[in-house]
């Protein structure tokens, strides 16, 4: 298979940037998009070009360092996967692939298409977690959780932190990350003794950190690579106010 | 910064005044349609008479400051609120996501809003402002007792094709600006839940057809049947 590639090139933040256009041939259809990329830089290399800078690390679907923003959709268009778990035989042979990076004002271009998503680490470190000492093991039973709330804080917790849903949305609004983050700490008793710190935290570092309102569009749940749904947002808004006006915090 | 402050200048604080200005604005437009259909009447003097309860009585006057305080605050946080969305990315996107799975009116509610707005300013002079305000509207007696003709003015309003036209244009976009809006306030408020968040889905698509076609059926009616 042949493609045309537009893709973003920016020397750094600081820099404009602006796309290039690069081909490729003789791409097989079972080659993921990653590895299409690696070919095209293995070429620009062996021509002494520049390679495309971009972000990956496992290329299994659960580490969250892929990104991309491809010919209109965050990790391309497939649902419920990464780019790196995405195919070239979902493009017609001949296609042009528009590829950028994922645009949000606290997601620093850092290189081409790598972005800087530290703004995430920033709102897990103002409260994604609990302090309470674990101690030793417990009892199998010993803290009773209900198969529908294990379920939920499970689903919630496979958020990998990717950023697509800042990417997709709008607005550049992270509120499905913290709601997955504030909900599957929520939702079992481990995480409420400092839930309402935790929410009032996260949020602030959130508003702090410049992205934008959610306006319940539901983009961001379309293009979730692991289909985290906005209940929890509603689930965090619930938090919110909950810690807001009835804790005494 | 007080809870207080801290609470309404967060991202969800505003979000929660937004939804609550809201769906207090949601529960006028159907009050005011109640009294609007009285128009429909053969006889003017039950709209006439409710215009000027509406217009005169303490509670009404106090009510209707708070009423214009509910439009300006929902105007105001939804100004905040978009210009910190467009500040968020500041670079766009060459080529925009299509995808068909999130509700097509939930991205245009600021535009269908400036359309409102547009509508509300010529709506209040047409109108509010004519009969509050400036009082060039000919009285009517019932028992000996005089009222402003609201009724005629509305009728004579609507005799004009183009009035006709500009008051469709301008519900068809608050039907959009509903749709979005009605749903969109309950999950911002945190409620949503398997049992009731269909029935608020289902109930805001109703809404949101019902209450402008409700609106629209007046010029209409008057245009055609007067």
């Amino acid at each position: 298979m042949d493609f045309k590639l537009k893709i973003w090139k920016q020397k750094n933040a600081g820099s404009k940037g602006k796309f290039v256009n690069y081909e490729v041939k003789g791409i097989s259809s079972d080659t993921s998009f990653l590895e299409m990329l690696d070919i095209l830089n293995e070429d620009l290399i062996y021509k002494g070009e520049e390679p495309v800078v971009f972000d990956h690390d496992c290329r299994e679907g659960i580490c969250g360092m892929c990104s991309l923003y491809i010919n209109g959709y965050a990790h391309g268009p497939d649902a419920a996967i990464t780019t790196c778990q995405l195919h070239m035989r979902k493009f017609k042979d001949g296609a042009t692939i528009t590829i950028e990076p994922f645009r949000a004002r606290p997601f620093p271009v850092i290189k081409d298409l790598m972005i800087d998503r530290t703004a995430l680490d920033t709102m897990i470190q103002a409260g994604g977690y609990t302090s309470a000492k674990t101690g030793g093991v417990p009892d199998a039973n010993a803290i009773l959780i209900s198969k529908e709330n294990s379920d939920l804080a499970m689903d919630a917790a496979s958020c990998i932190g990717c950023g697509a849903c800042v990417a997709s949305c709008k607005n550049a609004s992270a509120m499905l990350f913290v709601s997955a983050k504030v909900s599957q700490l929520a939702l079992l008793p481990q995480g409420k003794p400092e839930a309402a710190e935790r929410v009032l935290n996260m949020v602030a570092a959130m508003d702090e950190a410049g992205f934008g309102n959610c306006t319940n569009t539901g983009a961001c749940e379309a293009e979730c690579p692991k289909e985290i749904k906005i209940t929890n947002i509603a689930r965090l808004n619930r938090e919110y106010f909950s810690a807001s006006f009835a804790s005494e915090l | 910064m007080s809870w207080f402050t801290s609470t309404f200048t967060s991202s969800i604080g505003k979000k929660l005044v937004m939804s609550l200005a809201g769906l207090f604005l949601i529960i006028f437009l159907l009050v005011h349609l109640g009294i609007n259909l009285m128009v429909l009447l053969e006889n003017n003097m039950y709209f006439n008479k409710t215009a000027h309860f509406m217009g005169t009585n303490i509670l009404i006057k106090i009510f209707e400051i708070v009423l214009f305080g509910g439009f300006i605050i929902h105007m105001i946080y939804a100004l905040f609120l978009q210009i910190q969305n467009w500040l968020a990315r500041p670079v766009r996107y060459k080529i925009e996501n299509l995808t068909n799975q999130t509700s097509f009116f939930s991205k245009y509610m600021i535009h269908t809003s400036v359309v409102i707005l547009v509508f509300l300013v010529i709506h209040l002079v047409d109108f509010y402002i004519k009969a509050k305000f400036i009082g060039d509207v000919s009285d009517v007696v019932y028992n000996g007792k005089e009222y402003h003709d609201l009724a005629a003015l509305v009728e004579a309003k609507f005799l004009l094709g183009g009035a006709v036209i500009f008051y469709l244009i301008a519900l068809l976009f608050l039907g959009f600006h509903l749709n979005h809006g009605f749903q969109s306030a309950f999950q911002t408020l945190g409620i949503d839940h398997k049992k009731y968040t269909p029935v608020i889905k289902f109930l805001g698509v109703i809404y949101s057809i019902l209450v402008p076609l409700g609106y629209a059926c007046i010029p209409l009616i008057i245009y055609f049947a007067k």
